[in-house]
């Protein structure tokens, strides 16, 4: 545990922690400027519950058609001790995995129990290099100072010497093409398995490097139920997730920077608990973050480019207001130097835009 | 995205409604189009549950499948849908006009009309895609046999999904798209895939301005999600308790209908927008070039009804001579469309007199008779001085056609404090003297460009037997296989 952890318990004002997963990390990733989400995903605080407490709920449920397909994937994958999984791999994709043993590490007690398990079982494989499956290992990940606990329903096996991560998904590959968005989300998600594994097996005293930046994304193939596996290099995910939980701001650098009493309660004051931290919306926030609704609200109502688009700020060369953009297009203002192209080309912009819509009233 | 564009998002915001990023229509909208919207059940890649379709907006079609598990039930739909559509097909065509021969003397002929769907979002596109691929290789004997229409359908709903891949084809337009290209909202692109929300940012409702019309279609119960997916807690609360009634009594047709009802309840708000969508589109006048797109489209169209009957389902995969023929087309369409909508719509061009490729003013200085006598024979090359505020990047000698006229060819002389000096070097008649009015007089305001909507000629790909070896060599022709029709469709 860190010193920042007292402080942190305090942020959610006696509610119990949240769990980081993959796919929280995943999407940490993606906007790894935004101190709020950092910190509140630090804390553990429920972002679901903050944002509905706002009124600014999202619709983030899921059907119970897709949760029943996807269990039922998974389960069909995994029974006999993944049998399915196994012939999968030496059929289909040709591996030559040996004998295995298969240890489900799920309901053995708590967090730190089950942690230490799985690092066992894991000294014990790396040393005797032994074909091994595990299904739910519980991994560690240190999450901008803070470490965060990871329950992949992904099962690691060993191959010529080497740890490979599965990835089961429920989505389907039709004619040995998915959808771009979904491959890229469970690469990204499988990169953080990888990355927590290596990190283990660090600490272990053995070299990362034996945990393959090569995982297997079993779908089901074409419209069946029948699962099909994808060799996926996921060490552009790695680079990017590596660099990103680097430039994570530093939660006691965000904690430093906030009044003493701060907290998350889901009272009255939670509005401005939250405004106090530091947000950095785009619209892909809507994608990975529950607060998306409160902070697009918020981002509006001061005029923010970004919420039309990263592009759109960009392409307004960085002007950060809807207000002074166009000010600056309307000649408004007296545009300072650094910004005098910009205003130039806006104010052509108008001009023209007013050319052409003039020409056809 | 430009500056022009992210202008008018903004224009947009301070308006709190869309604003016009084109002032005419840039697509074809047929008399009767075939309006789809499908919904597809949630965890599946292309498992449909119901679609709702037709021509008439006072009759739509609802065609569902009360458990969307039931594999009889999916096939017994498929072959509802496929009449459905294959009749809009056989409706749609018109006469079969007589073409003159083409160069080895062959007979061409062109439908003088073409079917249209029109699909809410992007969302609907895939959708028919991958039932094009479920439904396109099952056969109609053996022990997996299926209606004639099924294998049909597949075809011609992967024919119409390809089609759509077409820059300024409108075959199969998704009616967010064909409005984004009009209309820009103070909202993100992202935000703009929910037809509803665009829709009421471009035409709000009484008492309401775009945002407030926004926020209110993002509230799933009051406007259910356009397709295909379903909204989830609809799935939870009225969709699955109603298939396990569905279940539970057997399929009782009183237990059919409440399936039936709640999910016309989610697709009957989403008819309205499409329809609504195209009100908007049809108020816009066309667009010169979009009648000429539509006569490709109408060709593409005529090829594939008249030799469905000989072809064969599209492959799976195209082989690499495919990939890289189409790949070609693909952009050569994407620079002809991008020309013609800037040649027909003066705010499109805007972008590219905002980028430099072109440039607008006012003719300050005109030398309509001017001769060119430095070789043999004169040659007639006025000239025209253009007074332009636009920053020009184009240098000495570039070729230029005008905006209003891109038969009137010219290239720059020099570009100076005065403005653009442009010699006239086409469409000016045959004579020594120009013909009147083709030459821009002192105060007319005129547009040149370096854009050409030239087409060039087809590229030169090998023949199927000729592909080389680096890209695999000829392909094996494509034969369906029981394989294909026996595929699993769960
Ligand atoms: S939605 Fe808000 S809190 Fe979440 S990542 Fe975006 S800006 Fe940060």
């Amino acid at each position: 545990m860190t010193d920042t952890a007292p402080a942190l318990d305090r942020l959610r004002a006696g509610a119990p922690p949240r769990n980081h997963d993959a796919r929280t990390i995943a999407a940490l990733t993606a906007n790894p400027g935004c101190a709020r989400r950092g910190l509140l995903d630090a804390a553990g605080v429920d972002k679901d519950a903050v944002a509905r407490h706002l009124g600014f709920g999202t619709p983030f449920g899921q059907s119970q058609f897709a949760i029943t397909r996807g269990n039922a994937f998974e389960a069909q994958v995994k029974a006999d001790g993944c049998a399915e999984l196994l012939a999968l791999l030496r059929d289909r994709l040709g591996l030559d995995v040996g004998e295995v043993g298969y240890d489900d590490l799920d309901d053995e007690g708590g967090r730190e129990f089950r942690h230490a398990r799985t690092r066992k079982l894991l000294a014990r494989a790396l040393d005797d290099a032994q074909g091994t499956l595990f299904d739910h290992p519980l991994l560690r990940l240190d999450i901008g100072g803070t470490p965060a606990y990871l329950e992949p329903d992904v099962i690691a096996f060993q191959l010529a010497g080497r740890f490979h991560v599965v990835e089961i998904k429920s989505f389907a590959v039709v004619d040995g093409q998915a959808e771009p968005e979904q491959v890229a989300a469970a690469a990204r998600q499988a990169a953080v398995y990888v990355l927590a594994l290596r990190e283990l097996v660090a600490d272990l005293g053995h070299d990362p490097q034996r945990v393959s930046h090569e995982v297997f994304l079993v779908c089901p193939e074409n419209f069946s139920n029948r699962p099909s596996a994808t060799p996926l290099d996921v060490r552009p995910q790695l680079a990017v997730l590596r660099r990103q939980l680097d430039r994570l701001t530093r939660v006691d650098a965000i904690l430093n920077g906030l009044p003493p009493d701060l907290s998350f309660a889901l009272d009255d004051g939670l509005g401005a608990a939250v405004r106090t931290v530091e947000a950095r919306y785009a619209p892909d926030c809507a994608a990975g973050c529950e607060l998306a609704y409160f902070c697009r609200d918020e981002a509006r109502a001061c005029g923010a480019t970004g919420a039309l688009g990263r592009g759109v700020r960009d392409d307004l060369g960085g002007v950060d207001t809807v207000e002074a953009a166009l000010d600056l297009a309307r000649g408004a203002a007296d545009p300072p130097a650094e910004l005098a192209e910009t205003a130039a080309l806006l104010r052509t912009a108008a001009r023209l835009r007013a050319e052409a819509l003039g020409g056809a009233a | 995205m430009s500056a022009l564009a992210a202008l008018a998002r903004l224009e947009a915001v301070d308006a709190r409604r869309a604003v016009p990023i084109a002032t005419v229509r840039h697509c074809h909208l047929a008399d009767a189009p075939l309006v789809l919207i499908p919904l597809r059940l949630a965890g599946e890649a292309a498992a449909p549950l119901a679609v709702m379709l037709g021509t008439d907006r006072a009759d739509p079609t609802l065609l569902a499948v009360p458990q969307p598990r039931n594999r009889d039930l999916r096939f017994a739909f498929a072959a509802e849908l496929a009449k459905v559509v294959l009749e809009h097909v056989e409706a749609s065509r018109g006469a079969a006009e007589e073409l003159p021969p083409a160069k080895d003397g062959t007979e061409r002929v062109r439908y003088t009309e073409a079917p249209q769907v029109i699909v809410p979002n992007t969302g609907g596109v895939a959708f028919l895609r991958l039932l094009g691929r479920s439904t396109r290789f099952r056969s109609t004997e053996g022990p997996h046999a299926v209606e004639p229409s099924v294998p049909a359908l597949g075809r011609w709903a992967t024919w119409f999904a390809e089609r759509h891949d077409r820059p300024g084809s409108s075959l199969l337009l998704a009616a967010t798209e064909a409005l984004r290209l009009h209309w820009a909202t103070g909202q993100s692109a992202l935000e703009d895939g929910n037809l509803a929300a665009l829709l009421g940012w471009i035409d709000p409702p009484d008492g309401l301005d775009g945002p407030a019309a926004a926020a209110r279609a993002e509230d799933p119960v009051r406007c259910p999600p356009a397709g295909p997916a379903t909204d989830p807690t609809f799935d939870n609360e009225v969709l699955a308790p109603a298939v396990a009634a569905y279940d539970a009594t057997d399929g009782d047709p009183r237990a059919e209908e409440r399936v039936r009802a709640a999910l016309a309840g989610q697709l009957t708000p989403t008819w309205d927008l499409v329809w609504h969508a195209m009100d908007l589109l049809r108020a816009l006048p066309e667009g010169a070039s979009v009648p000429r797109r539509w006569e490709r489209d109408r060709d593409a169209f005529t090829l594939f009804h008249q030799t469905f009957a000989e072809g064969v389902p599209q492959a799976r995969r195209d082989t690499a001579v495919a990939a890289a023929r189409r790949l070609h087309a693909l952009e050569r369409a994407q620079d002809a469309y991008d020309a013609q909508r800037a040649f027909d719509d003066p705010l499109v061009m805007a972008e590219h007199r905002l980028n430099g490729q072109a440039f607008g003013g006012v003719v300050t200085e005109a030398d309509p008779t001017r001769l060119d006598e430095s070789g043999k024979r004169p040659k007639l090359r006025p000239r025209v001085r253009v007074a332009t505020e636009d920053p020009v990047r184009l240098d000495a000698g570039t070729a230029v056609c005008s905006a209003e006229r891109p038969a009137l060819k010219g290239r720059i002389v020099e570009y100076g404090t005065g403005g653009v000096l442009v010699e006239l070097t086409g469409g000016l008649g045959r004579k020594l003297v120009p013909e009147p009015g083709t030459v821009p007089a002192p105060g007319d305001r005129v547009c040149f460009t370096s854009l050409t909507d030239a087409s060039f000629g087809p590229a030169r790909f090998p023949e199927r037997e000729d592909t080389p070896w680096t890209h695999g060599g000829p392909p094996a022709e494509y034969v369906p296989s029981d394989a294909d029709a026996a595929e699993e469709w769960s």
